[in-house]
């Protein structure tokens, strides 16, 4: 027979609870621990970590500039001169401008989901709280401009007006805020019925505490990693445009126009294809993967 | 009651029908933002390097329609494309836009969606020999793999492609359809372009695929097939993977939209003259009835392919009710 135990002691007497045993572990220390156990995130993490250094400071220590052109057209990799990586058509250093290159696709990457992130939130959030009529319509917008074949309409505006960088950020930013702005909306509704909301309702708490300690994390984790993934399919999606030779202009240079100048030369000097093709594939698998680990961690339905 | 009556008994065809009447003003909304693109912008598709002669310019702006006010000009441009009529290129002389749309659509569409064959084929089988083997080696291999598919762009992989098959091993032809336009005859060479175009795909599908037959294998219906002393693989073939397949068909729509938009760097690559090539040629060259043209056909394209993933979608999952 099992003994029960009573669950006061009988002699009245509580044990002293201390901080300690209470402390408990909130939701992100949760996914923190999840987060740091996924091997291939915590790579990726680092990997990433010395790709940003070298993107922000690899152009201002390395020997040779991004724009001084040379007779040294098209070496090979060589010692001399510090040309690692060989030169390009017009004898400029290969690996500083794969380091310009890549800080213009990061910053690209970074901008324009910032600009997704901004407009897809206000306007999930908006949408989703508000509910009934509004809702209805904001979404109907979304529906309208999902029909867009956007791709397209960012190549004509490109041809159509002065190509500038600032174009391509509000450009990509505005294709991508659309899934926000669902996502958003769709978890604000989600946890806007919850039985957890009702029981904060319930025990008292304020609107406002509702929103920020409740509602908030939760619509925070999908869009954090939809953040995550957002940022390498911009970093795609500026250098389909560079590939299509409607990128940033010279002498500045990202990993799609490196990419798509290596690939005129590949049959001669598939080195000038595949220094930018790796530096970009490494870069986009990393996002990915933290991307994917962030999303197990956030969601342990998952596993 | 034969399976077919009953698939069309399960359309719901208000919302088909509602549907439909929204995509109407959404194409309105579409012509008429490219439409006020094309005149805000700077220079027209005739200007030259010199300057014509003022009655050179009066004729040309006669024939196309230029000296008519702005709201004419797109009642007409409206009217013409309600018709099915897309006008005359402004720079393909003697050739009008629906021709180029005939000559370039098929090659497109024959491209993407043999590539979405090939991902929904391939990455199905992936992901479901990866699923059923969850957190072992194979299918770790499976997913770094997938995982390289997605972060490897496809104007990375066509060059490498044609590197390797082409001027390496001296398979396919380097770029071309050979004796366009007999596509037909020489659909061997389509294969490099429709590999290319169906790698991140195939990757895509196959982490979707995974995630979905592991989801299902924990259901109740999966417990319930087992419990009646079906063969393991019974259990899969006829319960789990029909189940598990649902979500393929939502994402097989919008993917359809997003390959065929994506076969413009796939042609460029190849030099397949397909739309998309006439699209980007058409907006470098201000060739504006063109480049409306095609993204009048694409917008049309991305609808229809939604709408049917919808369709379909309720069709087959008795769970699903649209209101």
């Amino acid at each position: 027979m099992t003994e029960i135990k009573p669950l006061l002691d009988p002699t009245g007497r509580v044990e002293p609870v201390t901080q300690a045993i209470i402390g408990g572990r909130s939701l992100w220390d949760d996914a923190r621990a999840r987060l740091f156990r996924n091997k291939a995130a915590v790579v990726s993490m680092w990997i990433l970590g010395v790709i940003i250094l070298v993107a922000v400071f690899g152009p201002m220590v390395w020997v040779n500039d991004y724009k001084a052109i040379s007779d040294a057209r098209t070496i090979a990799p060589t010692l001399e001169n510090w040309h690692i990586l060989g030169t390009d058509i017009q004898g400029r250093d290969l690996l500083a401008r794969l380091m310009i290159g890549l800080r213009i696709s990061l910053t690209v990457g970074i901008v324009a989901t910032a600009v997704s992130l901004v407009i897809g939130v206000t306007w999930g959030a908006t949408a989703g709280y508000l509910g009934g009529r509004v809702d209805n319509f904001m979404m109907r917008i979304v529906d309208v401009l999902y029909a867009l074949p956007f791709i397209f309409f960012v190549i004509l505006l490109l041809t159509v007006f002065e190509r500038n960088i600032v174009l391509i950020f509000a450009a990509i930013g505005a294709i991508e805020w659309l899934t926000m702005a669902r996502i958003v909306r769709g978890q604000t509704l989600a946890i806007k019925g919850k039985e957890f909301i009702e029981a904060a309702r319930a025990s008292g708490v304020s609107r406002r505490a509702i929103i920020l300690r409740h509602i908030l994390p939760n619509v925070i984790g999908p869009v954090a990693v939809y953040v995550t993934l957002t940022i390498p399919v911009v970093i795609l999606a500026e250098s389909f445009l560079s590939f299509l030779g409607l990128g940033v202009n010279e002498p500045l240079t990202s990993l799609g126009v490196l990419i798509s100048e290596g690939a005129k030369t590949m049959e001669e000097k598939p080195w000038m294809l595949l220094a930018p093709a790796l530096t970009m594939a490494v870069t986009l698998l990393c996002l990915n993967f933290i991307g994917d680990g962030l999303r197990d961690a956030l969601d342990p339905k998952e596993r | 009651m034969s399976s077919l009556q009953r698939a069309l008994s399960r359309v719901p065809w208000a919302y088909t029908f509602r549907r439909l009447l929204i995509a109407v003003p959404t194409m309105l909304a579409i012509i008429t933002m490219a439409f006020l693109m094309m005149r805000a912008a700077p220079g027209g598709p005739f200007d030259g390097e010199r300057k014509l002669p003022a009655a050179t310019e009066q004729a040309i702006a006669a024939k196309f329609g230029f000296d008519k006010p702005l709201h004419e000009q797109y009642l007409n441009y409206v009217g013409g494309v309600l018709q099915g009529d897309f006008g005359p290129s402004y720079k393909t002389l003697g050739k009008s836009v629906n021709q180029l749309i005939a000559d370039g659509l098929p090659i497109s569409l024959t491209i993407g969606s043999l590539a979405m064959l090939l991902g929904l084929g391939l990455g199905t089988l992936l992901g479901v020999f990866a699923g059923l083997r969850q957190n072992t080696a194979a299918d770790f291999s499976v997913m770094g793999i997938a995982m390289a598919g997605i972060s490897i762009p496809t104007f990375v992989t066509g060059p490498i492609l044609i590197l390797v098959f082409s001027l390496g091993a001296g398979i396919f032809a380097v770029g071309g359809l050979g004796q366009y336009p007999n596509i037909g005859m020489n659909w061997h060479n389509m294969t490099l372009p429709v590999v290319a175009l169906a790698l991140p795909q195939i990757a895509i599908i196959s982490r979707l695929m995974r995630a979905s037959i592991i989801e299902t294998m924990r259901s109740n219906h999966i417990r319930t097939a087992r419990s009646k002393g079906l063969s393991e693989r019974q259990v899969i073939v006829r319960h789990a993977l029909p189940a598990a397949m649902l979500p393929l068909i939502s994402y097989a729509g919008p993917a359809m939209a997003r390959v065929m938009t994506g076969s413009v760097v796939i042609e460029k690559i190849f030099g397949l003259p397909g739309l998309g090539s006439y699209f980007v040629n058409g907006a470098l060259n201000r060739d504006y009835t063109l480049v409306m043209g095609a993204i009048i056909v694409y917008a049309g394209l991305i609808v229809i392919l939604n709408l049917v993933a919808d369709v379909l979608y309720a069709v087959l999952d008795p769970k699903v009710k649209y209101d």
